[in-house]
């Protein structure tokens, strides 16, 4: 029998419930208001009294209101359908929802329930299988998901009965299996997941050993993320964050995209659904949309399902994961779930930690991002989740605390500068304060050996000393004034200056400049490289400025046109005479 | 808004804070509406059957004996098309002598839009003001603020944006403003004979400050009932929301609340993005645009009011005056429009987004320079063209006194590009320097 309870006091969303039997912590109830069910989360108990924060509002709300607890956790449905949707926080389904508004207590099945799916069974009778074992298949799109043994199944169990190849709906069986006590239990091709657990039916979880392309330049050349790696972006407002994040979404070579819009503006998650239905994946050719879901809670929207929406979106990579895919997690931001979790704490009236955030703020982000990471998968093939979000630090101050604890948990960062923005050198990504730990890994540096070219990490830790040293000539020229140095100064900041107009800014609202792929990458970093070794002589150091100038004038264009197009040639002869010309 | 049926009446007050009161009261809900010795109160926090209120206008001279009459509902505002040229206070109710406004009662705060449902915005609000219009152009459906310090014109700019933009609705906020201010307002839309499409609600200095917390909601709700029932383009204009913000934790610390950074509630962006994310295009072609005022102290925009702001807003118009003009000017590095993207180069000529990011370019190439004039160094030839360029641009482009169109705009550009740089300097596309660089 379901617990239920009497709501005895509201402040805002947090409510406290006098209960009349069991219940567990992060439990779900319903509580009702005149026919309303508002969802709620239990988030503290003491004695007779649940605390719990609804994820919906409260007004209207009474004492004497009656809650019933669900006897589990807030649990994400998982079954094919889920790529292209687009989810709230709680996984209801935005499309299927009626009216403009979203109404309170409006909730829609994540899953299409009646829709067909075209089944081919991979395991067979008499198999022995385990959690997360793949049993059959279905097209969802143009990606074999996955049809498999539920996570939360413990013991290793016998195929009893698998279904014939054939058309199936999520809610009818496809196989049976039994037990070691030989109780059977029917499969279907949905099953639920706890938000908030991990999912960890896999083998293993090596060290990541492959980077994972982006077509952002100053990424994929100067601080490349693995597959299955954690980055972040933190940035003050304006510096471009969310531009950069889509710039990834569009291009990054991943099999399933996953976008949680965590607190962020509506319209952002507008340009989405507008654009991506429309824009073509150049690695596969098909739309973008099909392999992307968004799990979208946009700042308007219930303050405690943004905690909730971050959550969802882990359990949806994962479970993709689990298929043997390649799922990248992009979440803007996790401030505004850190922000939530400060609301939270503050209405509890909890001890507060720095700026007044929650004292365990820092080992919930460090257990979030673990989640992510390739796995090797018990069928041996293995599958990853690389995951990327984003910061806004108040005050654009980097010494905040959901900066710094995220700064523990993630290995790569990207940082954006405010003095980048405002010059409109973009991506704003500040190229000596960033850094990717993974340039460390040895397994990674040998995957850019074989990927991209036998001195490749070594060229770009030339690129970044360059513009060290040209940042550095840079604040010399300013203390000494232009004549005040050597030309040898001036010589030093445009070659840093070569790098940043070539390599590192990139027009993300050109249709051939935004996204390069990593031969292309290859082939200008080389150059840009090649003409940075040259030392050109010159008398002065105007002189010094209107040639590098002229140079980057050149390689802009290139970077404009067609990869090794009639025009890219043009551009490239006409370089060459250049710096020919050049002493 | 007295005199209706079942109401709840109790006469014993348990506490009495700064802003709130307590009783013993049974059935009341959270957010309820009442008044406590006839002054607007509204329900915040239930502990079994003891209520607690914020009243709006204070407490002071208030008695445990006070007289409180719950409403039984959430504070509302009647909509209808009478709304149209009427001026309002904090609570909806008339302050230009008219009558009650009849209509439907609308809770105010009302649920958020579902973000599939609405459309991406693609309308261009042209304002003349090149600083504006060609570096940070305004979109239908947007949400921007103008940061300002409080002696910037802002009230002013934003006035002129409101009766040059061509929309169905004006809708203004008016929080803490100064009498003066209303009265500049009244007078501006009066004398522009658009006062029948405009709507205010108004709280000035001479109010309580926590009164102002109704002020957005209630001008948001007028706002959907045109932009949602009668697909109308419908603007609406909040200053200043500073004030609002200190209003915010002004309650919060009554409440007992910890507060975050710069003694702000922790909940301020979720506060402020319930205001801003009201801003939306509609799939039936109505809309709702929020300029919005912020003002700064010092040009901070590190403080916890115009930065959470920023984060939530679709850019920030930041008004500064330039020392070496004298001219009040749109800065186009701390200013930015999220949205004119959709529009720039699509709704307005191919080269704007080009001419736009070359002139910004330049302009930094001018601060610069100017830093190195005030180090004492030389200035090389390029130095001296780029603080030429920086005046001409900030005089005939930036300045807000400038009127003009987005074509007349980038024409301008290209002529000061012309007459301050070589082709090369500029870093333009080539196929777009062809068509608009002159040759001579």
């Amino acid at each position: 029998m379901k617990t239920t309870g009497k709501v005895t006091g509201i402040i805002s969303n947090l409510v406290t419930i006098e209960v009349d039997g069991p219940v567990a912590q992060n439990e779900i109830c319903y509580i009702s208001l005149s026919g309303t069910k508002l969802i709620a989360e239990v988030i503290k108990v003491t004695g007779k009294e649940a605390f719990v924060q609804v994820y919906e509002s409260t007004r209207g709300l009474k004492t004497g209101d009656i809650a019933e607890f669900e006897g589990h956790m807030l649990e994400v449905t998982l079954g094919p359908g889920i790529l292209s949707s687009n989810y709230d926080g709680l996984q209801n389904n935005l499309e299927t929802m009626d009216g403009v508004f979203l109404r309170r207590g409006d909730y829609t099945l994540p899953l299409d329930l009646e829709k067909k799916w075209e089944f081919e069974p991979i395991a067979k009778v008499g198999d022995e299988v385990m959690a997360a074992d793949w049993l059959g298949e279905v097209k969802e799109g143009w990606l074999p998901h996955k049809i498999m043994v539920p996570f939360s199944l413990k013991s290793s169990y016998i195929v009893k009965s698998i279904a014939a190849a054939g058309e199936y709906n999520v809610t009818e069986k496809i196989a049976t299996i039994t037990d070691e006590n030989g109780v059977d239990m029917d499969i279907t091709m949905m099953q639920k997941w706890p938000a908030k657990v991990a999912i960890t039916s896999y083998h293993d979880k090596p060290r990541p050993f492959k980077i994972m392309e982006t077509g952002v330049r100053c990424i994929d050349t100067f601080n490349p993320i693995a597959e299955g790696g954690t980055g972040f972006i933190p940035g003050p407002f304006g510096c471009g964050k969310t531009v950069l994040q889509h710039a990834i979404s569009k291009q990054a070579e991943a099999d399933v995209i996953i976008i949680a819009a965590c607190g962020e503006r509506a319209n952002e998650v507008v340009e989405i659904f507008t654009e991506f239905p429309e824009l073509i994946d150049a690695r596969t050719g098909r739309k973008l949309m099909e392999r992307t879901t968004i799990i979208c809670n946009t700042s308007n929207m219930p303050v405690a399902a943004r905690e909730a929406s971050v959550y969802t979106a882990m359990t949806i990579g994962e479970y993709y994961r689990a298929m043997g895919l390649k799922v990248l997690l992009l979440a803007d931001s996790t401030s505004r779930w850190a922000q939530a979790l400060r609301e939270m704490s503050n209405r509890m009236e909890e001890l507060p930690g720095a700026d007044a955030f929650p004292m365990d703020l820092p080992a919930i982000i460090s257990n979030f991002y673990a989640r992510a990471g390739l796995v090797n998968l018990n069928n041996g093939n293995t599958g990853s989740v690389t995951f990327i979000g984003t910061v806004s630090p108040a005050g654009g101050n980097l010494k905040e605390p959901v900066t710094e604890s995220t700064k523990k948990a993630a290995r790569c960062f990207y940082a954006l500068s405010q003095s980048r923005a405002d010059r409109k050198r973009y991506p704003a990504v500040d190229p000596i304060d960033s850094y990717s730990k993974y340039l460390e890994y040895p397994e990674i540096v040998e995957d850019l050996k074989k990927r991209v070219s036998a001195d490749w990490v070594e060229k770009v830790l030339k690129g970044k000393t360059i513009v060290l040293r040209g940042k550095e000539a840079y604040e010399q020229i300013n203390i000494l004034g232009d004549d005040g140095v050597p030309i040898e100064y001036h010589r030093k900041f445009w070659k840093s200056e070569l790098i940043d107009f070539i390599i590192l800014q990139q027009d993300a609202y050109d249709k051939v400049d935004s996204s390069t792929p990593m031969v292309r990458q290859e082939f200008m970093y080389s150059l840009v490289i090649d003409v940075c070794e040259k030392d050109f002589e010159f008398d002065n150091f105007e002189e010094c400025a209107t040639f590098y100038k002229g140079l980057i004038n050149i390689m802009r264009q290139m970077n404009y046109s067609e990869f090794k197009g009639e025009n890219f040639n043009k551009y490239l002869e006409q370089l060459n005479k250049e710096i020919n010309n050049g002493r | 808004m007295a005199g209706r049926a079942f109401q709840k009446i109790y006469t014993q007050l348990e506490a009495i804070t700064k802003a709130t009161i307590s009783i013993k009261a049974k059935g009341i809900a959270n957010e309820e509406l009442a008044t406590v010795a006839g002054r607007l109160a509204q329900v915040v926090k239930i502990k079994g059957d003891m209520i607690t209120l914020q009243v709006f206008s204070g407490t002071e001279g208030i008695a445990t004996n006070a007289e409180v009459v719950f409403f039984g509902e959430p504070p509302a505002l009647n909509v209808s098309e009478d709304l149209s040229g009427r001026f309002f206070n904090a609570y909806g109710q008339p302050i230009d002598n008219g009558p009650e406004v009849e209509g439907e009662r609308r809770y105010i705060g009302g649920p958020s839009v579902n973000p599939f449902r609405r459309k991406q915005p693609s309308e261009l609000i042209p304002t003349g003001i090149a600083g504006i219009d060609l570096n940070n152009t305004l979109v239908s459906g947007q949400k921007i603020p103008f940061f300002a310090d409080p002696d910037q014109p802002y009230n002013q700019v934003m006035a002129m944006v409101a009766l040059r933009a061509d929309v169905d609705k004006i809708i203004l906020g008016g929080m803490g403003l100064s009498n003066d201010d209303y009265l500049f307002f009244k007078q501006t839309f009066e004398n522009a004979g658009k006062l029948s499409k405009i709507i205010s609600f108004v709280n000035t200095t001479e109010q309580p400050p926590v009164e102002r917390l109704l002020i957005p909601d209630m001008a948001l709700t007028a706002a959907e009932y045109f932009a949602v029932d009668k697909n109308e383009k419908v603007l609406v204009l909040l200053t200043d929301m500073t004030l609002y913000a200190d209003a915010l934790s002004i309650v919060s610390n009554r409440m007992d609340q910890i507060p975050s950074k710069d003694s702000m509630p922790g909940s301020l962006y979720s506060d402020l993005a319930k205001i801003y994310e009201k801003a939306v295009q509609l799939p039936d072609g109505g809309s709702i645009t929020i300029i919005a005022v912020t003002t700064l102290s010092g040009g901070d925009i590190t403080h916890a009011i115009p930065d959470n702001t920023g984060y939530i807003t679709e850019g920030q118009l930041f008004l500064r005056t330039d020392s070496d003009t004298g001219k009040v000017i749109v800065d186009p590095f701390r200013s930015l429009s999220r949205l004119k993207q959709l529009v720039i180069g699509i709704k307005t000529r191919e080269d704007h987004n080009y001419v736009m990011n070359a002139a910004v370019r330049l302009y930094a190439d001018a601060a610069n320079a100017k830093t190195k004039l005030e180090n004492g160094f030389d200035l090389s030839d390029y130095d001296m063209r780029c603080l030429e360029f920086a005046k001409a641009y900030s005089t005939k482009l930036l300045a807000i006194d400038v009127n003009i169109n987005t074509t007349e705009m980038l024409d301008t550009a290209w002529e000061l590009f012309q007459k301050y740089y070589t082709p090369t300097e500029l870093g333009i596309k080539e196929s777009i320097m062809n068509k608009y660089w002159k040759k001579a």
